[in-house]
C-alpha cells in the first residue's frame, strides 16, 4: 500500500533530479566528493538521511530493495528504512542479498558476492577522510585537487607507533582510481576488498555534510597501506555459532556476565542461507528448526 | 685565483606588498647565495613578517619578483608557476619554523610522525625507514629517543621548537625562513638553540632567512643584515659591519637600544 500525499518515493521530482544530477557527476568522477542540496528528511541525521535520498532518487517500482543495518535485516534502522520505501514507493522488499537491485547498507557489504545488476547505496557520517588530519574544508578541497595524500599516512604511521599495527579498523581510507582518498562509510576493513573491482554501482550519500560519491562498476579500489606493513582484514579464531561458517564477518556477543560470549556471522542473510543450506555451528539448530521458526515469524 | 660565484639561490626585485593603502614592504630587492644566512630585523611592525610571508609564498605580493634557483628546474619565478609546483617546492626544498611551535606542529600527532610526514608526503611509504629517519633526526636536535611516540604537547617550548626544526629538515630543504625562531624561550634555552641552529646551518650548507627583533640572535646566526623600518630597507650590509658601525638613524636607535647587562 503507498501513502498518498506524497510524491513517489518521498522527494519531489525536482530534487530526485539534482540528485541524479550529483550521481552522474560522482560517477563520472570516482571517489570525489560532489555536494549537493542535501533535503530534510523524516529522520534524523546520522540515521540514514544520505543514503535515503540516494536511494530515493534512484529507485523505481521494479526495483527491489533491501536494507541493511550492522549487516542484519531486522535491526530497528534497517526496518524502518525498508517500510518507509514500501510505504512511499511501493517496491518491493527482501532480506535475500541475491534478489535485491538495490541495496541500501550501513556499515557492511553483504558477504554474497554482488553483480552488475544490483547497487549498493552507502550511508556515510563524514565523507571527508582527511578531517581527521586537516579540520579547514577549504584545505581539504585543496589537497585533494591537487593529491597531497601524505597526511593520511601520518594517520597510519602513528597507528603503528601506538599499537605496533594499523589499529584502524573500520572507515579504512582507501584510494579510488589511483586519484582520489575515498572514506569508504564506516564499514569495517573486512569489506574493503570488496570495493575493489566490484560489479556492482556503489553510492555513497552523506546527509549531514552534504555529499554524495560513488565507486563505479570494475573501479580499482586500494586500501592504504606501508610497504612493510601491508593492509590485513580482520581475522578469528573461532567460526560462527550458529552457521560455522569462517569467511563472515563475526560479531561477538557476550552471552552473560560470567564471561561467556558467542561470535556469529554479522550478514543475516548470508548465515540463514548457510544454516537452509545445512551448515551447522557449534551452537546451531539445524535447517528445519530454523525454517520452522522463520516461517514463524 | 678567480672563481665564478655561484648563481643566487634567491633573487628578489622590488617585492612590494600593501595592505589596501597601508605598506606592508616597500621595494625590498636582494640576492641569497647558497650557505647563506640573511638577518631581517627590526622593531615589531616594520614589514620583517610581510616580507617573509611573500617570500616564501605564502603570500602573493602586489608586485616584484621572487626567483628561485631549483634543485632540477633552473631558475622559476615563484608566483607565476603553478600552485601545486608551488606546494612541492615547499615541502621539499624549503622550511619554514614559525615563531610559535604550534603553528608549525601537529599537535595530535607524535613526534616522529611530525618528522615522518614530509617524507610521507613526497613518498615514502615503508614504515620502518621513516621511523628511523624520525629517530635520527630527533637526535641531531637533541631530544631522546624515547620521547619519539609522546605527543608534542608533552614537550617543552624549547624541544617542540626543536622539534620544529627537525621536522624541516628532515627532506634536506635547501632554503630555511625562520620567523623569531628564539621568541618566547628562556635564555639559556635560547643560547642552546642558537648554538644547534648554527652547527646545521654549517654542516647542512643551508641557505637561512631569519626574522628577528634580537640582534644578539642575527649577530651570532646571520651573515648579513637588512634592517627594516616602515615597511623598507633602510640599511644592509654585513652582520659585523652594520651592528658595530650603523650608519642609518635608526639603526643606530636599535643597536644602543640593546640592553647592556
Amino acid at each position: 500500500m503507498t501513502d498518498t500525499g506524497y510524491n513517489y518515493a518521498y522527494l519531489d521530482e525536482q530534487t530526485k533530479r539534482m540528485i541524479r544530477r550529483a550521481i552522474l557527476k560522482a560517477v563520472a568522477i570516482p571517489g570525489y566528493q560532489v555536494p549537493f542540496a542535501g533535503r530534510e528528511m523524516p529522520l534524523p541525521y546520522g540515521w540514514g538521511t544520505g543514503g535515503i535520498q540516494v536511494t530515493a532518487a534512484i529507485i523505481g517500482q521494479d526495483d527491489t530493495l533491501k536494507v541493511i543495518d550492522q549487516g542484519a535485516d531486522d535491526t530497528t534502522n534497517a526496518v524502518s528504512i525498508r517500510r518507509f520505501f514500501a510505504r512511499t514507493a511501493a517496491v518491493k522488499t527482501t532480506e535475500k542479498t541475491v534478489e535485491a537491485t538495490v541495496i541500501q547498507t550501513r556499515h557492511r557489504i553483504p558477504e554474497t558476492a554482488l553483480t552488475e545488476n544490483q547497487i549498493m547505496v552507502y550511508q556515510v557520517p563524514i565523507p571527508e577522510p582527511l578531517r581527521w588530519m586537516e579540520p579547514r574544508e577549504t584545505e581539504t578541497r585543496k589537497m585533494h585537487a591537487l593529491q597531497e595524500y601524505g597526511v593520511m599516512h601520518v594517520k597510519l604511521y602513528e597507528d603503528i607507533a601506538r599499537f605496533g599495527h594499523i589499529a584502524t579498523t573500520y572507515d579504512y581510507p582507501v584510494m579510488v582510481n589511483d586519484r582520489y582518498l575515498m572514506a569508504p562509510s564506516p564499514i569495517p576493513k573486512f569489506d574493503n576488498p570488496k570495493l575493489n573491482n566490484s560489479p556492482a554501482l556503489q553510492l555513497f550519500g552523506a546527509g549531514r555534510e552534504k555529499r554524495i560519491y560513488a565507486v563505479p562498476p570494475y573501479t580499482p579500489v586500494k586500501s592504504l597501506d606501508f610497504t612493510d606493513h601491508p593492509f590485513e582484514v580482520q581475522r578469528w579464531d573461532d567460526c560462527c555459532a550458529l552457521c560455522g561458517a569462517t569467511d563472515s564477518f563475526l560479531d561477538e556477543v557476550i552471552t552473560d556476565d560470567k564471561g561467556g560470549r558467542m561470535y556469529v556471522c554479522s550478514d543475516s542473510d548470508y548465515c540463514g542461507d548457510r544454516r537452509a543450506a545445512g551448515h551447522v555451528g557449534p551452537q546451531g539448530v539445524d535447517a528445519d528448526a530454523y525454517q520452522r521458526a522463520t516461517a514463524a515469524e | 685565483m678567480t672563481m665564478t660565484p655561484p648563481a643566487p639561490l634567491l633573487r628578489v626585485e622590488g617585492l612590494t606588498h600593501y595592505y589596501g593603502s597601508r605598506l606592508g614592504c616597500g621595494d625590498v630587492s636582494f640576492d641569497l647565495y647558497p650557505g647563506e644566512v640573511l638577518g631581517i630585523v627590526g622593531e615589531s611592525g616594520s614589514g620583517k613578517s610581510t616580507l617573509l610571508s611573500c617570500l616564501s609564498a605564502r603570500q602573493e605580493p602586489g608586485g616584484g619578483r621572487v626567483l628561485y634557483q631549483s634543485r632540477h628546474d633552473g631558475e622559476i619565478d615563484l608566483y607565476s608557476v603553478s600552485e601545486p609546483r608551488r606546494r612541492l617546492l615547499m615541502r621539499t626544498e624549503w622550511g619554514i619554523v614559525h615563531q610559535n611551535p604550534r603553528d608549525g606542529l601537529r599537535m595530535t600527532v607524535s613526534a616522529g610522525a611530525n618528522i615522518g610526514e614530509r617524507l610521507m608526503a613526497v613518498g615514502a611509504r615503508h614504515y620502518g625507514e621513516i621511523r628511523d629517519q624520525a629517530i635520527d633526526w630527533l637526535g641531531r636536535v637533541e631530544i631522546s629517543d624515547d620521547r619519539t611516540d609522546d605527543l608534542p604537547r608533552t614537550f617543552s617550548g624549547g624541544m617542540q621548537q626543536r622539534l620544529q626544526i627537525a621536522r624541516n629538515l628532515v627532506t634536506q630543504p635547501r632554503l630555511v625562513f625562520m620567523d623569531e625562531p628564539t621568541g618566547g624561550l628562556d635564555v639559556s634555552v635560547q643560547a642552546r638553540l642558537l648554538d644547534l641552529l648554527r652547527g646545521l646551518v654549517s654542516s647542512l650548507g643551508l641557505s637561512v632567512i631569519i626574522v628577528t627583533h634580537d640582534l644578539a640572535v642575527a649577530r651570532l646566526l646571520a651573515h648579513r643584515l637588512m634592517v627594516m623600518k616602515e615597511g623598507r630597507v633602510v640599511e644592509s650590509g654585513l652582520t659585523d659591519q652594520v651592528l658595530d658601525d650603523p650608519h642609518h638613524p635608526y639603526t643606530q636607535l636599535l643597536v644602543s637600544s640593546v640592553l647592556q647587562v
